[in-house]
């Protein structure tokens, strides 16, 4: 796995926002954006790129898009 | 003795509430984009004094009139809420009185949600084979709008109310092929209203935000939407794979996929990740919304009106949520 291309996948998943600023400490729900419908995205995301399932509870436990790389690391490598 | 589907009526309440009516309810959701990404134009809610019960038995008298059936050919009632009218008696007995079908057929509730339809009829099979019952009423009525808060933005997006009706019988148009279920009470406190029961009677609390903004009580409905998806995109694809495999018919030759309609974008990517074309996956819910048990019939009525239905041909139908809960079957027409 890549955190640059993880962190630009992450992104596509905001339609309004600019995300071109978006980096693995980006803080990913502190925008107007975010809501449970962007959430559900990611974990979309992660299924279709990856292969493995992001739970809510995931989700809800993480502030960076870091965080999440390491937990889908975590289950791709396990 | 084989049991097949021989009718179809469904019912919606006469009120609605339109992307319009939301978007001046919550100006900060941005229900345009959302709505496009669930598929749901509008939902019908029922009336204050309108009740699941009510609903059903407009679905049922519809099936009546519009399919010629009568009330005294019916044996056996199959009634799936989460919406009571009592703890006691059976909402399925008073049902009975109400449509005047004999005091001789039997007559049950069944408390699930999305996965009902198809334990409905997985139960309708199982009194037809056994030679318990012949001409089984299958009602599934629902109306979560009286659960849900009036700030909790997300659930008054998704849900609607609504009722379906289906007669199960020994003879029909399509016969019900075998079954796979499943269970998982592991997600029970992820689509909960948890207060009104025994456990947690009924009392006011604290409005509780989640995460996201949606308001709601423990006296309210509950869903935690991520995790439902994620349980999904999990259980699933391998639940349609195992249901091929037990009725014995590849993926390619069911003509049409009619899932629980949770919502278009849960659908779409499940459909992308089973490898389903979009053509032989049915997705029809703008008018209706996610009506709990009712999806599934409401979709099936429709999908007769618009797709070809030659002997032979299969749909396979699948329903996930509540519980967790999870069942799927093949239907295949004469």
């Amino acid at each position: 796995m890549n955190i640059e291309k993880f962190v630009r996948e992450f992104a596509d998943q905001y339609d309004d926002i600019s995300t071109e600023n978006f980096t693995a400490e980006t803080k990913f729900k502190e925008n107007d954006e975010w809501s449970s419908m962007t959430a559900l995205s990611v974990i979309a995301m992660v299924d279709e790129s990856y292969s493995v399932r992001l739970t809510g509870d995931d989700v809800r436990k993480s502030t960076t898009i870091q965080d999440i790389y390491d937990i889908v690391s975590l289950k791709v490598n396990g | 003795m084989q049991a097949f589907i021989k009718a179809v009526s469904y019912y919606l309440p006469q009120k609605q509430l339109n992307n319009e009516e939301l978007a001046a309810l919550f100006p900060e959701w941005g229900i345009e984009k959302i709505a496009a990404k669930v598929g749901i134009d509008t939902r019908h809610i029922a009336a204050d004094d309108e009740f699941a019960s009510d609903m059903a038995i407009a679905a049922a008298n519809s099936l009546f009139t519009d399919h010629d059936i009568k009330p005294s050919e019916i044996d056996f009632i199959l009634y799936c809420t989460q919406s009571p009218d009592y703890f006691l008696p059976t909402t399925a007995c008073i049902i009975q009185d109400k449509l005047k079908i004999p005091v001789k057929a039997g007559a049950i509730d069944f408390n699930l949600g999305c996965s009902g339809y198809v334990y409905g009829l997985a139960l309708a099979k199982g009194l037809i084979s056994a030679g318990i019952a012949g001409n089984i009423l299958l009602l599934t009525a629902e109306t979560y709008s009286k659960f849900i808060h009036k700030n909790d933005k997300g659930n008054r997006t998704i849900f609607g109310d609504g009722a379906a009706a289906t007669l199960v019988s020994t003879s029909g148009y399509a016969k019900i092929g075998e079954f796979v279920l499943g269970t998982n009470g592991a997600g029970a406190e992820n689509l909960i209203v948890k207060q009104g029961g025994i456990r947690y009677p009924a009392k006011k609390t604290n409005l509780v935000s989640d995460e996201y903004g949606n308001e709601s009580s423990d006296s309210n409905l509950y869903m935690n939407g991520p995790e439902i998806f994620s349980f999904t995109s999990e259980e699933i694809p391998p639940l349609i794979e195992e249901t091929l495999l037990k009725n014995e018919v590849l993926k390619t030759e069911i003509s049409q996929f009619i899932f629980h309609q949770a919502n278009q974008y849960m659908l779409t990517h499940l459909r992308k990740k089973l490898g389903i074309a979009p053509e032989n996956f049915y997705i029809n819910m703008g008018r209706f919304a996610n009506t709990v048990s009712s999806t599934i019939p409401i979709a099936m009525a429709e999908a007769l009106r618009e797709k070809e239905t030659a002997t032979g041909t299969k749909w396979l139908l699948a329903g996930f949520g509540v519980g967790y809960s999870w069942g799927a079957t093949v239907i295949t027409f004469n």
